[in-house]
């Protein structure tokens, strides 16, 4: 732990008057829930509710090379984009693995947006100037401009829509659109990391504790990082340094999805085809504990005496209520239905290999 | 709430209510708040035999896993099975239909050494402020 004084972000003294109980995320002072975790889960399954997800952070890559930069510095192919939607993305090392999963938003052909990990946004943004030497393109660091709020749940259009003349109802999933939200110019997102429908806000950060507060007071539940960790879980939304990192590729963490071979070469090219053809040597599964107990991040895959795989996230879900959680298996192993024991403060715990995403809402 | 006068409160946040030589083990209100959302409690088998200091169980919250321990030596002689479908109990009626376990105690001195309600509640507020 370091004696630097934790960061705050814009609607850090809101959090504390809402009675949010707040703690140290990664350097970051946030509340991991407000009523209780279980009850803001709830919320936004059925209702809706608000995070503050303004230490996120986010960058500008404008240019007439834009494109260039962020095609050989990602794995998704940016020329699918078109003006007013986004895409998730992969920024990677040569070696496959992360630097960052990302958002680009594409405001013009010459100007993207980037949501960044907080504990990211410094590197990513040294990695993606250093891409950029010789190129004709600007990256700018612009996370303190912003404020984020993630309003999410079955409710969330028809209470923002109250506050905002944006129509939001044309704004489909992972589109956005520029308007204002009580006034204050905002970068309104139809985008989330909880599996249910809702919408990501950018704001200057001078706005957002009044918005946070009307919002509230308009009946959405302030919600904290537990239930956005549960959330995102069911939803098999991976978490960077957990689920994700430097070491591992997209094709390992069943994210293929977001690799596109044929638009030419980028950065970890070579070993995501490799891997696409021949198979990774492990793979990210979903799995359900067959035991009691609750396999949680860092606890060991274990075949006899020999470790062979890791849990990179666990927790109890609230809406399946059951243990669930994901793991790196080796290849061979990660078929469903497939049964592996986790060990559990030195106990061989049954878990069962599942289809995911474990929850999917309703559409 | 008040932190009950007729318990005996450990470091490790675990009450010891005494009655004969019956004591019945819980966690206390601080500790259910700082746990946050109880999810299942896993408890030792009647008859297990424990010396104070012992690992009794752990309870998984949402939001993470602690040990339990036992303050005092003696015999497991009732667990609360009701918490095996009502985990939240924990949280809701921790000094209550909360409680844990029933140890037949071998020393009940070992009772006395630990903290009173109002010696319990200022290690709290030391603990709480860092």
């Amino acid at each position: 732990m370091s004696d630097e004084p934790l960061k705050k972000t814009p609607l850090n003294q809101v959090e504390k008057d809402l009675g949010g109980k707040m703690v140290d995320f990664g350097g970051w002072e946030l509340p991991v829930q407000f009523s209780g975790i279980l009850d803001e889960h709830d919320a936004v399954r059925n209702r809706v509710g608000i995070f503050d997800v303004s230490h996120m952070g986010e960058l500008t890559v404008r240019g007439p090379q834009a494109v260039e930069l962020l095609q050989r510095s990602t794995c998704n192919d940016v020329t699918k984009l078109e003006d007013g939607r986004a895409q998730y993305n992969g920024l990677l090392y040569p070696t496959g693995g992360f630097v960052d999963d990302i958002l680009i938003y594409r405001m013009a052909d010459d100007d993207y947006f980037i949501v960044v990990n907080a504990s990211n946004s410094d590197k990513d943004f040294e990695w993606l100037e250093q891409a950029a030497q010789g190129l004709d393109v600007e990256v700018r660091n612009v996370s303190p401009d912003y404020a984020q709020l993630a309003i999410q749940g079955p409710e969330a259009e028809r209470v923002l829509q109250t506050m905002t003349e944006t129509p939001l109802a044309p704004i489909k999933y992972y589109r956005f659109d520029r308007g204002a939200v009580d006034g204050a110019p905002a970068i309104i997102s139809r985008t989330g990391y909880t599996g249910e429908d809702g919408f990501e806000i950018y704001v200057s950060p001078e706005e957002g504790p009044r918005l946070m507060r009307k919002l509230v007071e308009a009946g959405v539940q302030p919600c904290g990082l537990g239930a956005r960790d549960t959330l995102r879980l069911e939803a098999k939304m991976a978490l960077y340094g957990n689920d994700i990192d430097q070491t591992t590729t997209p094709i390992e963490a069943d994210l293929a999805w977001i690799v596109k071979l044929e638009k030419g070469d980028f950065a970890g090219r070579d070993v995501l085809a490799r891997e696409k053809s021949e198979g990774p040597r492990r793979k990210l599964v979903g799995f359900e504990m067959v035991d009691r107990g609750i396999a949680r991040h860092g606890y060991p895959v274990v075949d006899g005496k020999e470790e062979i795989g890791v849990v990179t996230s666990g927790t109890h879900s609230p809406t399946l209520k059951k243990a669930i959680g994901l793991a790196y298996l080796p290849l061979d192993k990660s078929a469903q239905g497939s049964e592996f024991n986790v060990l559990i403060r030195g106990k061989e715990t049954r878990a069962r290999v599942v289809p995911t995403p474990f929850y999917k809402r309703a559409k | 709430m008040a932190t009950p006068e007729d318990n005996r409160y450990a470091k490790s946040h675990e009450y010891v209510h005494l009655e004969g030589d019956i004591a019945t083990i819980g966690i206390t209100e601080y500790a259910q708040k700082e746990l946050g959302d109880v999810v299942f409690v896993e408890l030792p088998q009647v008859d297990t035999e424990l010396e104070a200091g012992d690992e009794l169980g752990s309870i998984e919250s949402v939001k993470a896993v602690s040990e339990l321990f036992t303050p005092v030596s003696g015999t497991v002689v009732e667990i609360n099975e009701t918490l095996a479908g009502k985990p939240d109990l924990v949280n809701t009626d921790p000094f209550g239909d909360g409680w844990m376990i029933r140890v037949k105690v071998s020393d009940p001195t070992e009772v006395d050494e630990l903290m009173t309600a109002e010696e319990y509640d200022e290690y709290v507020e030391k603990e709480a402020g860092h």
